[in-house]
């Protein structure tokens, strides 16, 4: 049975899947059991994204049937789910630029990796980065931009961290459509990422967790 | 006496474009040699996409955005409320920097959006800052259950209902029957009553402004167009229009949304793009006959490697996307596609096209492979990157240049343009990327 519910979110069939997911609530399953068993498939849906099987709208798809569990789940759930997480990222795309496709991509790709992801959303002035990573304490930072105009923005950004005296606490990656090793340099990042399993595995190397 | 245009071959309607491009009617050159230079650049640019004869060298010219205004010192907000400036800083541009072609301008008319109270982009002091470029603001302003609204009647469907949501000023429009209810006498006027409506009527004020406006900015495009074909430098853009799969994903449903409908509503899709694509065919081949510039400007984007599988993009995009190519082709036009981001994965599909009739540019694609693959179909260019012309060295972007021309540059059917369209670079090395393949880019 759980089986079931993670090969069949993992395939994005989604009538049987949310069928798998009425079954087992009208049973009387614990919610968090179902909850957990499509927080696997979307691992999975990574790992397939990771190896080229997956692409874009199948990332976006899983998400979306992910949102239609989690409301018909959330009423019945008695208690929070409780996840080990790997290690913490504060994310956003830089001030003046709105794009977030890609930055989606990434926030998606660390959450099913096992990262707790603070998502600052689009357009995101260099000090709201600074206040979040003092509260949070995430020791890894990523800035995304597409268009050229976010290079400088980083650069800003990145200067501002270390105006606050948070540069040597934290690791900073980048991305985006643009942005190559002439772009890192100038903005004085610590590396960046071509795609988004590349961010994830400096996530994961700076996060200690390989 | 030719032809009637109906009965010519394409390959007849591509020579008379071409032709016509050639010798631009009501243009008195500045001088004998920019006229000269007139009709070589324009004959460049053809050798370089018809794959029939080696060009003299490798054309060269720019996409660019608000770069014109940095280089000018004035900010994006200034080029899209002050005409004049704008009109100064892009002229300013092309004779300059001296590339083999100019685009026109990118610099729309801030006040119009303000008048119709734009919501689909945010714009310099409308949601970005005076020294950003604009930029839209992906959203669903078409519903999932809208689909069949769309299909059945695409104008009505735009004006009464997509309009009145990207425009707040045109919020009026919902109130509006279908323009082919009006028939008949009898049924007439309650077919016209809404027309009186005050909203209706404030609607139909602030586009009418808006009208005006479009007019007032077209004066100094018009003017810029004029003084820089004189000058000797063609545009190289006469029209433009998009891939029906990116019409729906970039500002209808949302990439988001036309994602769930690749699984959720397969059918409803794939009529709604059937349903668009002869209007984009249209569309490009109205702006040629308007401008006499057979070019036709396709930004590509949700095509990309990585935003559809294999299988995705042969079912929803390539189909359309290949109809309005060979649509326009069908007219004489010469499509110019402008993939952004990674085409690799694409290439031996969109090789099905006639030899000679298009214009592939690319962003990050494999050029080397793109040459081998395409070489013997289409005119390639692009693959420049931003963020070298930003951020790089002349020497850097001299040596980009030169693997460019030696691989993707070799035997013609090869234009040298920026990958991304550029805002802010280096002056210095727009100056190397141009003057380099003035010198390097020479065919003997």
């Amino acid at each position: 049975m759980a089986e079931d519910l993670v090969s069949t979110l993992a395939d994005l069939k989604e009538k049987e899947a949310l069928k798998i997911v009425e079954d087992r609530l009208s049973a009387g399953e614990e919610p968090l059991g179902i909850l957990n068993d499509a927080r696997k498939a979307l691992e999975i849906v990574g790992k397939r994204f990771a190896d080229s099987e997956y692409f874009i709208p199948d990332l976006v798809y899983s998400g979306e049937i992910l949102k239609v569990i989690t409301d018909m789940v959330k009423p019945k759930l008695t208690k929070e789910a409780e996840l080990k997480r790997v290690g913490k990222v504060v994310m956003g795309t830089v001030a003046g630029d709105i794009h977030d496709i890609g930055k989606d991509i990434v926030v998606f790709m660390l959450d099913v990796n096992g990262f707790e992801v603070y998502d600052l959303g689009v357009d995101v002035p260099a000090q709201k980065f600074v206040e979040r990573i003092k509260e949070s304490g995430a020791p890894i930072v990523g800035l995304s931009g597409f268009l050229t105009l976010a290079f400088d923005s980083m650069k800003q950004t990145i200067e501002a961290i270390k105006a606050a005296g948070l540069r040597d606490k934290v690791k900073v990656m980048i991305g985006g459509g643009q942005i190559t090793e002439e772009i890192r340099k100038y903005t004085g990042a610590d590396a960046y990422g071509k795609d988004a399993m590349a961010g994830v595995s400096l996530a994961k190397k700076w996060a200690g967790a390989e | 006496m030719e032809k009637k245009w109906e009965e010519m071959s394409s390959d007849k309607k591509q020579e008379a474009m071409f032709e016509k491009w050639l010798s631009p009617p009501g243009i008195e050159f500045a001088s004998p040699e920019a006229e000269k230079s007139y009709k070589q650049r324009v004959t460049r640019i053809k050798d370089a996409i018809q794959l029939k004869k080696l060009p003299d060298r490798v054309p060269i010219f720019l996409m660019v955005g608000f770069f014109p205004a940095f280089y000018a010192g004035i900010t994006p907000e200034e080029a899209m409320y002050d005409y004049e400036k704008l009109y100064m800083a892009w002229k300013k541009f092309t004779l300059d920097f001296e590339p083999d072609a100019h685009i026109g301008s990118f610099a729309v008319p801030g006040k119009l959006f303000e008048i119709l109270d734009y919501k689909l982009y945010a714009w310099p002091g409308h949601g970005v800052s005076p020294e950003h470029t604009y930029q839209c603001l992906e959203k669903e302003y078409v519903m999932a259950d809208e689909y069949d609204a769309l299909i059945q009647d695409p104008s009505n469907f735009f004006r009464s209902v997509y309009l009145p949501r990207i425009f707040g000023a045109l919020d009026a429009f919902k109130m509006l029957p279908p323009l082919t209810d009006i028939l008949e006498m009898p049924f007439t006027p309650l077919n016209l009553l809404s027309y009186g409506l005050p909203d209706v009527q404030a609607a139909y004020k602030a586009l009418l402004e808006a009208g005006s406006e479009a007019l007032k900015w077209i004066g100094y495009i018009g003017k810029l167009n004029t003084e820089l074909t004189a000058a000797g430098f063609p545009n190289v853009i006469g029209g433009a229009t998009k891939a029906p799969f990116d019409v729906i994903s970039d500002t209808l449903r949302g990439s988001k949304g036309i994602m769930l409908d690749m699984y959720r509503q397969p059918d409803k899709l794939l009529q709604a793009l059937e349903a668009i694509t002869p209007l984009m065919i249209k569309m490009g081949v109205s702006g040629t006959k308007i401008t006499g510039i057979p070019i036709v400007f396709i930004p590509l984007h949700k095509g990309a490697d990585g935003f559809l599988s294999d299988e995705q993009f042969k079912t929803f995009y390539w189909p359309t996307l290949r109809k309005l190519l060979m649509g326009l082709i069908d007219e004489g036009c010469t499509p110019f596609c402008y993939a952004e981001g990674g085409y690799n994965t694409r290439l031996e599909i969109i090789k099905d096209l006639p030899k000679g009739k298009t214009i592939w540019a690319f962003d990050q694609t494999d050029m080397a492979k793109a040459k081998e693959i395409l070489g013997d179909t289409a005119c390639i260019g692009g693959n420049m990157p931003s963020a070298l012309l930003s951020v790089g060295t002349p020497q850097e972007v001299k040596d980009y240049d030169k693997k460019l021309i030696d691989t993707a540059g070799k035997d013609g059917g090869y234009m040298m343009v920026n990958g991304a369209v550029i805002d802010e670079a280096k002056p210095e090395n727009v100056h190397a990327m141009i003057d380099f393949t003035k010198e390097y880019g020479v065919y003997k």
